[in-house]
């Protein structure tokens, strides 16, 4: 199995928004909860419109939700090249 | 354990369930003696055929009991759509299944070309079908738990 690399802070977020459930935020992404369940466990990589839609939901932006690997190795190799 | 991991745990055992009690049923209405007789070659056209239908309808009605069992004692509500993770567990299940069914059937078609008789073709055809159903559900299960 490949690993992940996208991560996101869902789990915090939806404690942060009124201990939301993972049925309520999959209802309202318009998912199953086992999708919610595999991105809290970084088990799956969100599609770019899921990624959108789970924002939305938080009132945040993308960056705000999800990010890549070790986002501040990777700022360090950009700004290296 | 959330509703796609239970319901593919469900599938697992009743399609070995299913197939099981068919091979039990059918096994004593074997045609004794040759292999390759009219007789023999329609017991196992029947078996196929009718294998499939069983396996349709039993899988749909233990799909329905299952719903209702789960609602009953878990008071989740059952996903009424696929969404992307669904479709994409499907996918790489079906190719895995598709994979096994295929292997079967070479060998099957290998058991023509050594002159093993159609018997044996037969079973191997069945076999690589039922263990064909049983990865595809293993599978399912193994991506749920383990993710994409």
């Amino acid at each position: 199995m490949s690993k992940n690399l996208v991560g996101n802070h869902i789990r915090k977020l939806r404690f942060n928004h009124d201990e939301m459930t993972q049925q309520q935020l999959a209802d309202k992404a318009g998912v199953t909860r086992q999708t919610i369940v595999a991105l809290e466990k970084g088990n799956y990589s969100p599609s770019l419109e899921l990624a959108f839609r789970i924002a939305l939901v938080f009132k945040l932006s993308l960056e705000e939700v999800f990010f890549y690997g070790d986002t501040v190795n990777l700022n360090d190799q950009v700004n290296d090249n | 354990m959330t509703y796609q991991e239970k319901k593919s745990i469900v599938s697992l055992f009743s399609a070995i369930f299913i197939f099981i009690s068919f091979c039990l049923y059918m096994y004593p209405q074997l045609p004794e003696g040759a292999s390759n007789t009219p007789e023999t070659l329609r017991y196992w056209g029947f078996f196929v055929i009718s294998l499939t239908v069983v396996s349709i309808i039993a899988h749909i009605v233990i799909s329905i009991v299952f719903n209702i069992l789960f609602n009953i004692t878990t008071k989740e509500k059952v996903p009424t759509f696929e969404d992307e993770l669904d479709k994409l567990i499907d996918l790489k299940a079906n190719r895995i299944s598709f994979i096994v069914f295929i292997l079967g059937f070479i060998i099957a078609m290998g058991t023509l070309v050594l002159n093993q008789g159609l018997q044996l073709m037969f079973i191997i055809l069945i076999i690589s079908g039922f263990t064909s159903d049983v990865i595809g559900s293993i599978s399912k299960l193994y991506y749920y738990r383990r993710g994409v």
